[in-house]
């Protein structure tokens, strides 16, 4: 026990503890002193004390010792001494007894129960529940009924603080305690009402009607405890976002209540009251604007705890309601300089969220000084502040900038430092006029950064950014400098970044590669590697050529193959003499977690397909699929669709489609599962109709001999569809085979079979289909290199929709196309919202969309639909889809 | 709307903490699955105490957010007053248990609040704990009835004369 050593260490000290020195091993000899005929209580309670000291500083006992220990402590109950006696409670709880133990304290804590002596019975009531188990408490269970309802405060806390701890236990008895938590409702001590309220809500919580009569009947009468009242404005929020949903128009119920609870003479039900207020969903300025108020107040409060909770809700609200929070700016900016450093950054923070673009540089001033003395994680959560306030106002980069590049020149912890670098590469990439400032603070920062990942970050961004700069040779000495100084990982980011400079500018050409030629004799392998590889593929041999396009994009074109993807592939090569094809490779985009697709949108700029989630399983069916002789022609595989159920949940045969799209042929994978083990089916095969899809036309089948029970298997049935056209159509199916009984016991089939056929649900091919879900990370970037050429803008009516939120997915479904930069995700009450996506069309054509989407009062939902692709045909069909 | 289920439910404590001037335990008492082990728990203690120490929480108490929790804390000479909540608790609610529990140490320890009194009458701590918070729900936050509640160091009606001994007046 670190604890116990560090003790000795100070004895030098002179310092005084009574229990210096303790043993456990010499206080379980001592608790033996429970065992004598005459008790000293004094002794006792010294041991006990003892005993949870050694406990509480995180000594274990054996279960043997533990027993032992609980066993010479049930002793303890003939003392008549109260002080004891709660000694002897507090140990019983700390050694939480096994059940087979918990038997011999049981009815000498059930005569405390019925004790004359009020801490008796409140207390054992407490012991006994907390080591009880059900069996135990239909005994006592009338006993705690009574309690809940004793006269005195302590006892019937006691019970009701049991029953809600037993609620999660044992929920049918304590239901039937309705009554008598009612009756304790009406106790005048404050905390018994606190925890009958408690009780009587977790009793009714998934009954909504009954939690609505609570609410409605208490909102009337009034409250005497605080803490109870607290309780009443949650569960009144409760009820209100509960019928917001049914209830459009009118006056939102139980607001007045809330309201006056502003008010009360409780801080905390006051703080309670405005929170609620301020987190009502869709709530309006003009309810905000009383619980701004007394949260105004809170500010200039001389309590910490105040003046922390007013901030921190208020930085909230600053989130969504900005202007409602403008009124405490004065406030605020005087709390900049708080003693408590959590209240000072989140002021800030609320400021750099409420604030107008022409008090930026009075704020950044008053930042400036204190971003001195706060810590790593306040300065982290300013920073991202500034980042979201330079989006805000892009004209005051300047000031922005210089910020963020003096502050990254101080000391700081990694994290911090990155926050800092990503902020100011998200600046450089969104605000054109920041570029060419902010990348030279970046080359400043490599100068002297002592983090190896920040290093190649920045020199890949520069490889990216700076030739594209009118000046790119400035950034040459600092890029070249890595090269000179740093460890072989930055040296070999370095390289690459100045092969960039060299492919993309002509001029540099030359002395690039000078720099490069040096680079060969570094004593790093991949140092030299990459050098030679850059020389080579470049034509450093002196004459000034011109990169032709295929290097470039072999050398530093981004990998539009997800790594996970490409992984598969690799591992599922087998070496022969025909190479490894990367185009083979599928480049489809599994849907992965928001989360990630939000740092690869943040934070890569060039990678090009985020990294992919689970395992493709699209290589499977491609293997699948070449493996049959009848479709090995077809090609290259574009598409499989995700599998489509055409059977009920639990019916006889279960049966999923996957549709495999090629380009000049469809092929439906049916995935047949037989649940019935006495039978066998053979020959199996689905009839498809294909009436009501003209442009389709059936070339091939394979059925599936044998399909035993619960293996699944799969028939297949190919269409010729004419060539690039996205022909759609729906195709009716019908499961045809014939069935063997089979004895369950010998697993055998009979001879003879009977022919019988299966009714399927339909399919449909739809325009989806044609669509590969491919991300791009910069979707700002991928627009602007598609260009204007082939875009295509038109504005849509959706008529009238449940919610916005709706129709943004209704139409991302329509299109089966990837959202980016988490974009699908709509603001709860948003009026309008912009969409980005982005798919590779059939024939490998890449699309991006732009939809702006606006909702009106009545629900009427209307887009505008801009398409960019590197064909005119593809944009265009992408709008047919849409009007159609 | 995650959040706004949990803040249906009763306020929870996490822990309370009272530890010495040098961040060591003199009594504390855990309510969750939070921190598991000892190790966990001492490490909460080290930071905890660490972070707040140069602050001047003597006056009023003073309140942080550590590792998506809120938690205030008051200093009286030599002890170190702790409580713990969730990072969405009403921190007023809080605030009045943490004034509970260092009334109720003041009281009992009958104002010579030090680390040496503390662990002398360490057995009225423990009860204090206990009288505060019961797993997690809090109990009582009136610092004089907590401390009547622990201070009953009477005889019950039928003990014998000799059992009986000098109760500590208050």
């Amino acid at each position: 026990m670190a604890q116990f050593v560090k003790k000795d260490d100070d004895r030098d000290e002179d310092e005084y503890s009574p229990f210096h020195g303790i043993e456990k091993g010499a206080v379980l000899q001592e608790a033996r002193v429970f065992n004598d005929p005459q008790l000293d209580s004094r002794r006792c309670s010294q041991v006990i004390t003892k005993l949870l000291y050694l406990l509480n500083q995180g000594e274990t006992f054996t279960k043997v010792e533990a027993t032992e220990v609980f066993f010479s402590v049930t002793k303890l109950f003939q003392s008549k001494d109260i002080g004891l006696r709660r000694m002897v409670y507090l140990i019983i709880k700390e050694l939480s007894p096994s059940s087979d133990e918990v038997i011999i304290v049981t009815s000498s804590l059930m005569k405390d129960m019925n004790s004359k002596t009020d801490v008796y019975r409140a207390n054992a009531i407490r012991v006994l529940c907390r080591i009880t188990d059900g069996t135990l408490l239909t005994q006592i269970e009338r006993y705690l009924k009574q309690a809940i309802v004793d006269k005195n405060p302590v006892v019937a806390s006691a019970a009701l603080v049991s029953g809600i701890h037993l609620l999660q236990t044992n929920p049918e008895i304590v239901k039937r305690w309705s009554n008598e938590v009612q009756e304790a409702m009406q106790s005048r001590a404050a905390l018994v009402q606190f925890h009958a309220l408690a009780l009587l809500h977790q009793i009714r919580q998934n009954d909504r009607l009954a939690v609505s009569k609570l609410v409605t009947s208490l909102t009337r009468n009034s409250v005497r405890s605080p803490l109870a009242q607290c309780l009443l404005i949650r569960y009144t929020s409760q009820v209100i976002r509960e019928s917001s949903a049914n209830n459009q128009s009118g006056e939102r119920p139980f607001y007045d209540f809330l309201e006056g609870c502003l008010r009360h003479k409780a801080e905390m039900v006051i703080f309670e009251a405005a929170r609620a207020i301020t987190e009502l969903n869709g709530v309006t300025s003009r309810e905000l604007t009383p619980a701004i108020t007394v949260l105004q107040l809170f500010l200039s409060s001389s309590k910490p705890v105040l003046r922390f909770a007013a901030v921190r809700t208020l930085n909230k609200v600053a989130m969504t309601h900005p202007m409602a929070v403008t009124n405490c700016n004065i406030d605020m900016e005087s709390l900049i300089s708080d003693q408590n450093r959590s209240i000072a950054t989140l002021a800030i923070t609320t400021l750099l969220k409420t604030g107008n673009e022409s008090g930026v540089d009075r704020l950044m001033k008053q930042i400036t000084n204190f971003m001195s003395d706060i810590a790593d994680e306040f300065k982290i959560v300013v920073v991202d502040a500034i980042r979201s306030l330079c989006l805000k106002f892009p004209l005051k980069y300047r000031t922005l900038m210089n910020f963020l590049s003096t502050i990254l020149r101080e000391e700081g912890g990694f994290e911090y430092k990155k926050s800092i670098v990503d902020s100011i590469v998200i600046l450089i990439r969104d605000i054109p006029d920041a570029k060419e400032s902010g990348l030279l603070h970046l080359c400043e920062f490599i100068e002297d950064c002592e983090f190896t990942y920040l290093s190649t970050q920045i020199l890949h961004f520069l490889g990216v950014e700076g030739p594209k700069t009118s000046d790119p040779s400035k950034y040459i000495r600092y890029i070249y400098n890595r090269v000179i100084l740093e460890n072989a990982t930055v040296r070999a980011s370095a390289v690459s970044t100045l092969a960039k400079f060299g492919a993309m500018v002509d001029s540099l050409k030359p002395r690039i590669f000078v720099l490069l030629r040096r680079c060969l004799y570094d004593n790093d392998d991949e140092v030299r590697d990459r050098a030679t590889l850059y020389l080579n593929t470049l034509g450093g041999d002196g004459s000034v050529v011109e990169t032709n396009k295929d290097v470039k994009d072999f050398l530093f074109g981004s990998l539009d193959i997800p790594l996970v993807n490409l992984e598969t592939s690799l591992k599922n090569y087998e070496p022969t003499d025909e190479p490894f094809d990367i185009s083979s490779v599928s480049r489809e985009v599994k849907s992965q977690p928001l989360a990630e697709k939000k740092t690869a949108g943040k934070k890569s700029t060039t990678l090009g397909a985020p990294p992919a989630g689970p395992t493709s399983t699209v290589d499977t069916y491609e293997k699948l699929l070449s493996s049959i002789p009848e479709f090995s022609t077809f090609g290259q595989l574009f598409k499989s669709s995700a599998p489509v159920e055409l059977t009920e949940a639990e019916t006889e045969y279960a049966v999923n489609v996957v549709k495999h799209i090629f380009d000049k042929h469809v092929v439906f994978q049916y995935n047949c599962t037989n649940t019935i083990p006495e039978q066998l089916l053979e020959n199996v095969v689905v009839v498809v109709d294909a009436s009501e899809a003209e442009e389709f036309a059936e070339v091939a089948t394979k059925p599936l001999k044998a399909l035993p029970y619960d293996t699944p298997a799969q028939t297949f049935v190919a269409f010729e569809k004419p060539e690039g056209v996205p022909a759609v159509g729906r195709f009716s199916n019908v499961l045809k085979f014939l069935v063997k009984e089979v004895d369950p016991s010998t697993g055998e089939a009979e001879e003879d079979g009977v022919e019988d056929e299966y009714q399927l649900e339909d399919l449909e091919i739809v325009a989806a289909d044609y669509m590969l879900k491919v991300g791009v990370s910069n979707f700002r970037n991928a627009w602007e290199s598609l260009g204007p050429d082939f875009e295509r803008v038109d504005e849509y009516g959706l008529g009238p929709r449940e919610s916005l939120s709706e129709a943004v997915n209704a139409v991302i479904n329509l299109l089966g196309m990837q959202p980016c930069e988490g974009t699908e995700v709509v603001a709860a009450n948003a009026r309008s919202h912009s969409c980005l996506l982005s798919g590779v069309y059939m024939g490998n054509v890449k699309v991006l969309v732009r939809m702006s989407f606006g909702v009106d009062s009545s629900k009427e939902v209307a887009m505008k639909l801009a398409v960019r692709s590197e064909d005119e045909s593809v944009s265009d069909a992408i709008h047919e889809v849409v009007a159609n | 709307m995650a959040t706004s289920a949990r803040r249906d439910a009763c306020p929870a404590i996490k822990n309370l903490l009272l530890l010495d001037s040098e961040g060591r335990r003199v009594a504390v008492k855990y309510y969750t699955d939070e921190w598991p082990t000892n190790a966990a728990k001492l490490a909460f203690e080290r930071s905890i105490f660490a972070k707040t120490l140069k602050t001047n929480a003597r006056t009023e108490a003073e309140i942080v957010m550590f590792e998506n929790n809120v938690v205030l804390y008051k200093f009286i000479q030599d002890l170190h007053l702790f409580v713990t909540g969730g990072d969405n608790e009403n921190e007023l609610a809080l605030a009045s248990v943490l004034q509970g529990f260092s009334e109720a140490v003041t009281l009992l320890l009958r104002g010579n609040v030090d680390q040496r009194e503390a662990l002398e009458n360490l057995d009225m701590m423990f009860l204090c704990l206990d009288e505060i918070v019961d797993a997690g729900m809090i109990l009582e936050t009136d610092g004089s009835l907590i401390a009547g509640k622990v201070a009953t160091h009477s005889i019950d009606d039928g003990a014998p004369l000799s059992e009986q001994y000098l109760v500590r007046p208050l």
